[in-house]
């Protein structure tokens, strides 16, 4: 009997080694340890065993069942981990095949520059202000010290609507309108459309995008103006940005400055971008002149004040060097993507 | 304002380089704009005298030359057809640097040449610079120079600053005023011009003319010399030199000495012929509205009463400080001249010279408003040349009419208050000689700074501030981060917060950015196909616009969609999504200012319907958490397909459109057939969102869910279908989910099937399905009794 086992159990194991399939395993499986198998038919033969045998034996026939169940479960295993490296095998694609198209639209370059220049003044404590485009003459000049029929206005034509309104040609009339309604301390830039009456080529438009800023306190000096735009070219263009300031003239200012900042293309030595000047104009900036201090009711005796501007266009150009403004107000996709 | 630099030397000192100087004066306040180096180029090229010439023996376009160019005489081989024997050239020697490159020893059809004679181009000049210069071939000086000597000696070649002058500062508009400057800024001296006339003509010049002054607000100051025996030449050539660096003209000695004067002096001078000035009474008036006037460029100009003129007792003889008279003008038969030299309002010059279309070196002057003590000297420096210059003998005495003498202006000075403004910490006593050098009257004890004439922007302490300012150097203030200043926090208020939020999702949904024009151009109207009474033609019109296609501000912002896609079409970009987020402008009856509302614009083209244009709305109104939207057809926007088109509507606030562009309307802005847009109002958007947020629990009990397909008339919106299911479902009912509409076979004709999956739960039990079955009776019936549907077998 015991050899009839071992004979069982070894003719198993032979079959078992040359498994190609989950249909030929169940069929062995079925063979030896099936209710009907050569197994459990060793079994029903033990009624003619000893008493003594018997326990025997069956823990022998108990051992082989142990023995071909394992290894019909490894079998089993291998079986699956085949299968499925054949799948997987099979299942390979392409994958230098290009994604799926997803659509995914991209911010306009002006508004990546506002955003970034936002984001470097409310850093530094500043609030956004909005106000009109078509704006009363009396905000967009009369009140920044340039009367009707002040020289001033012929460098900054403007669109009117009528005598009195106006297409503002600078944001600068919503820092009045600020200064009318809420007290010092003031610290606020107005981003903003602006108008003036070029027309459309490569370096200009009749429409254009402005940040405006403006600090009223006790005590504020020019060196405090001179600092704030050094914090902020460094975030706006590099780390290693220096600045440089100009003495200029603007009416709502005194003093005034135009302010370069160092090439950003060259860091200053000179080169195509900057016109081999190592320097490229940004900014018109000043101390807020007492006179329109004293319009919006505030003493200039007490307070002072600094105000700076910048075009965004001419700013994203040079970021982007983008060489024709016209691209930014045409909107072909293919220029959009690119930012 | 350009300036020759030897004309600058003549009134300061200047112990610097060029770039040096550039930089220094740049920023003390007096922006080089370009140093425009004449002869830089150019070295060895020297004056000759072509001795002899003959013919090449090998070719008949080459001559050979010898030319004594002072030390030696050379042999050039040339072909320029336009010299002779005897003539005085430009030779540029063996090793001489041109623009062109190094002149070498050549042979030229086996005759060897030591040199080149040049045109004026190939020594980088203009004719502008040399107006005798030939326009082709080799320039000849028309005087014996001395031979061997370097042109840019003899020509006057040098380097000229090119400044740009600021509207305050009408001073800086002359080489004196620059070098005055340019003095302080280099702490060198300036030398201001030595002005003695001899005035040796017969008589006084009251004999000879009077002047009056009828309209003294316009004119403040007038002043008059004759010159008589006026001989007319060609001014002297370092004259010309000067006049043409300095970007103008040379016309004849008397005209140019006026012009050279008003360069240097910043006072515009004109010369009339006396004889042409009946009775000599210059008088100065307003022009008669419908006088006319020719003025000198022969143009017939017409005056109105806004005008100031220049007149003898008939006519005027010029317009004032724009332009002369050409009735007046002084030619080669003058014999007597009238010498101007006056003050005129610049307001008043400056809005003639607009009207009459003449802006002149002149006006340009004029309306910066200048300063009637420089009058005398100037006209003073105008008759020193003309007796230097030979052009005639000046009649002693001035006729000078000044009616309105400017009170001197005094301003007191703080250096607390300057330093505080400044952020600095500078010397008082430095200030004070600052000042001095700048020709103000510095009274040390009483603080008290008596401002020059030729300074009318000095005029409060921070003018003050601003001179000390540009001399101590902007960019020696010590940089500072409001350390006096209180604190603030920065940060964007809601609505610009709402306004990132829309424009982030429209980004993450797959939308282009863009950036339109606020103009638009009334014939936009049409081709939206608006009838002539519709609200959105009446627009924000611009008086002075830059043509009709930028005459009116928007009240829409189609069109420009519109263009954006027809721009992308027709460039062959297959489809496309764009968002933008900008300002629309109503016009408000008696309201001075019209209403503008920010909207956000969607469009777009290609591969899209309704349906996405509307999920891409409906996306938007759940990130911002708007609850109240609503659709309903629009069939009366005339812009917009009648089937294809919903009018959104949050609450009781209609808030704008979305749907296909008619297509009339997609052909008349040349934009593809399926065309989607959407103007949607921001702030009403913004209203009508909930951004507080609650947490509230997540359901703990199981759902059930019924599909139904209903028939109903095809007119049946889906809409009027979910509002009675919502009605009828009660609390259980948790999400309507349409997931199909059919039309077609086993549906009858006229008739939809809808098909809906309905959810029901409850928060706070297990449903059973008596209950839920209990509802969808209700529902059935509600949308029986209601819609006329029925249930789809
Ligand atoms: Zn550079």
């Amino acid at each position: 009997m015991k050899e009839q086992l071992q004979a069982i159990a070894n003719e198993a194991l032979a079959k078992l080694e040359h498994v190609e399939d989950m249909k030929s395993l169940e069929e062995i499986r079925i063979l030896f340890l099936g209710k009907k198998g050569k197994l459990t038919s060793i079994l029903k033969g033990m009624g003619s065993l000893s008493a003594e045998e018997r326990p025997v034996v069956g823990q022998m026939v108990n051992d082989v069942r142990k023995q071909l169940e394992e290894k019909i479960q490894n079998t089993r295993s291998e079986l699956i981990r085949k299968e499925q490296e054949k799948n997987i095998a099979q299942e390979a694609i392409d994958v230098t095949m290009p994604g799926t198209i997803l659509r995914t639209g991209k911010k306009h370059p002006l508004t990546q520059v506002l955003d970034e220049i936002k984001e470097v003044f409310i850093g530094m404590g500043y609030e956004i202000a909005e106000g009109p485009e078509v704006e009363l003459d009396y905000y967009n000049f009369e009140a920044l010290n340039i009367p009707k029929n002040h020289p001033a206005r012929d460098t900054q034509d403007s669109f009117y609507i009528n005598e009195n309104v106006v297409l503002r040609s600078q944001t600068s009339p919503v820092q009045i309108r600020v200064m009318e309604k809420q007290k010092p301390p003031i610290k606020i830039i107005c981003p903003g459309r602006v108008y003036r009456s070029d027309p459309v080529d490569a370096t200009h438009s009749p429409i254009f995008h402005q940040v405006e800023g403006l600090v009223v306190d006790k005590g504020v000096t020019m060196g405090d103006l001179i600092g704030t735009l050094q914090v902020f070219a460094k975030n706006l263009f590099g780390e290693e940005t220096d600045i440089r300031l100009r003495p200029h003239h603007f009416q709502f200012t005194e003093p005034s400055a135009e302010v370069d900042v160092s090439c950003w293309t060259c860091g200053g030595k000179g080169c195509r971008v900057c016109k081999n000047e190592g320097w490229i104009e940004i900014l018109g900036a000043g101390m807020v002149h007492p006179k329109v201090l004293e319009t919006c009711g505030i003493d200039p005796k007490v307070y002072s004040g600094f105000a700076f501007g910048l075009g965004v266009e001419r700013t994203a150009m040079g970021r982007f060097n983008i060489d024709d403004m016209r691209l930014l107000y045409e909107n072909d996709i293919r220029f959009l993507k690119q930012f | 304002m350009k300036a020759p630099i030897s004309w600058l030397k003549d009134y300061v000192d200047i112990n610097v380089d060029m770039k040096k100087l550039a930089h220094l004066v740049t920023i003390s306040g007096s922006k080089v704009e370009a140093i425009d180096d004449l002869g830089k180029s150019i070295d060895k090229v020297v004056v000759g005298r072509i001795v002899s010439m003959e013919p090449h023996p090998d070719a008949d376009r080459l001559k050979i030359t010898q030319v004594d160019v002072g030390k030696e005489v050379i042999q050039i081989v040339t072909g320029a057809p336009n010299v002779s024997t005897g003539d005085y050239i430009p030779v540029a020697l063996v090793g001489a640097q041109l623009p062109g490159g190094v002149i070498k020893e050549t042979k030229l059809r086996g005759v060897e040449s030591y040199g080149m004679m040049c045109s004026i181009e190939e020594l980088n000049l203009t004719h502008d610079y040399l107006p005798d210069a030939p326009k082709d071939g080799v320039y000849i000086f028309n005087n014996e120079p001395e031979l061997g000597m370097d042109v840019k000696e003899v020509l006057g070649l040098e380097p000229v600053i090119e400044f740009e002058i600021t509207s305050n500062r009408p001073d800086c508009f002359s080489i004196v005023g620059l070098a005055r400057e340019t003095a302080v800024t280099l702490g060198t001296d300036f030398k201001k011009p030595e002005i003695t006339v001899k005035e040796e003509g017969e008589g006084k010049a009251s004999d000879f003319v009077s002047v009056s002054i009828r309209n003294s607000e316009l004119c403040s100051r007038y002043a008059a010399r004759t010159v008589t025996d006026v001989n007319i030449q060609p001014s002297p050539e370092w004259m010309q030199r000067r006049l043409a660096a300095a970007g103008m003209r040379p016309i004849n000695n008397i005209v140019d000495i006026t012009n050279y004067v008003m360069l240097e002096m910043g006072q515009p001078m004109h010369a009339f012929d006396l004889k042409c000035v009946d009775g000599g009474n210059i008088i100065v008036r307003s022009a008669q509205d419908g006088e006319t006037i020719t003025t000198l460029d022969g143009q017939k100009r017409k005056l109105d009463s806004s005008m100031l003129v220049i007149a003898d007792e008939n006519k005027p003889v010029a317009i004032a400080g724009i332009m002369g008279g050409a009735n007046s003008e002084v030619t080669s038969e003058s014999k007597m001249i009238l010498l101007e030299s006056a003050t005129f309002n610049g307001t008043s010059v400056r809005l003639t010279s607009k009207k009459v279309g003449i802006r002149s070196e002149a006006s340009n002057r004029f309306e910066k408003g200048l300063d009637s003590e420089n009058v005398i000297k100037a006209l003073d420096r105008c008759a020193q040349l003309i007796e230097q210059l030979g052009a005639g003998r000046v009649i002693p005495g001035i006729v000078d009419c000044y009616p309105v003498k400017p009170e001197p202006v005094k301003v007191q000075i703080n250096d607390v208050e300057i330093n505080r403004l400044l952020g600095t910490n500078i010397d008082k006593e430095w200030m004070f000689e600052l000042f001095e050098k700048l020709e103000f009257e510095v009274d040390r004890d009483s603080m008290m700074l008596t401002i020059p004439t030729f300074r009318p922007d000095v005029r409060v302490m921070a003018d003050l501030a601003e001179e000390v300012a540009r001399f101590y150097d902007y960019n020696n203030i010590k940089p500072t981060l409001l350390s006096g200043a209180t604190s603030t926090i920065g940060k964007k208020n809601h609505n610009q917060k709402m306004e990132d939020l829309i424009a982030q999702l429209m980004l993450s949904l797959g939308l282009f950015e863009t950036y339109s024009f606020s103009f638009t151009s009334p014939k936009v109207w049409d081709r939206m196909r608006l009838p002539e009474e519709h609200i959105l033609r009446d627009a924000v019109v611009i008086t002075n616009p830059l043509g009709e296609d930028f005459s009116i501000m928007r009240t829409t912002t189609i069109p420009e969609m519109l263009g954006i896609i027809k721009t992308n079409y027709n460039r062959k970009v297959e489809e496309g999504g764009f968002f933008e987020i900008s300002y629309v402008y109503k016009p408000i009856k008696e309201q001075l200012l019209p209403e503008e509302r920010k909207v956000l614009t969607i469009g777009l083209y290609g591969n899209v319907d309704f349906y996405y244009l509307k999920g891409i709305v409906e996306q938007l109104f759940a990130q911002m958490n708007i609850t109240n939207a609503d659709y309903s057809p629009e069939k009366n926007h005339p812009s917009y397909h009648p089937g294809r088109c919903a009018r959104v509507s949050l609450g009781n606030t209609d808030i704008g459109y979305i749907g296909e562009i008619h297509p009339e309307v997609a052909s008349n802005f040349e934009c593809p057939k399926r065309t989607y847009i959407a103007v949607l109002d921001i702030s009403h958007m913004i209203e009508n969102s909930n951004m507080v947020k609650e947490y509230s629990g997540l359901p703990k009990y199981p759902a059930i869910g019924r599909d139904i397909a209903l028939i109903v008339d095809e007119g049946v919106l889906v809409k009027d279908i979910e509002a009675v299911i919502k009605q009828r479902g009660g609390k259980i009912l948790e999400q309507i989910k349409l997931f199909d509409v059919y039309k077609g076979e086993q549906v009858p004709e006229g008739m939809k099937s809808v098909a809906y999956t309905l959810t029901f739960r409850s928060m706070d039990r297990t449903l059973v399905d008596e209950e839920v079955n209990k509802t969808m009776s209700k529902i059935l019936h509600g949308l029986k009794t209601n819609l006329n549907a029925t249930l789809r077998e």
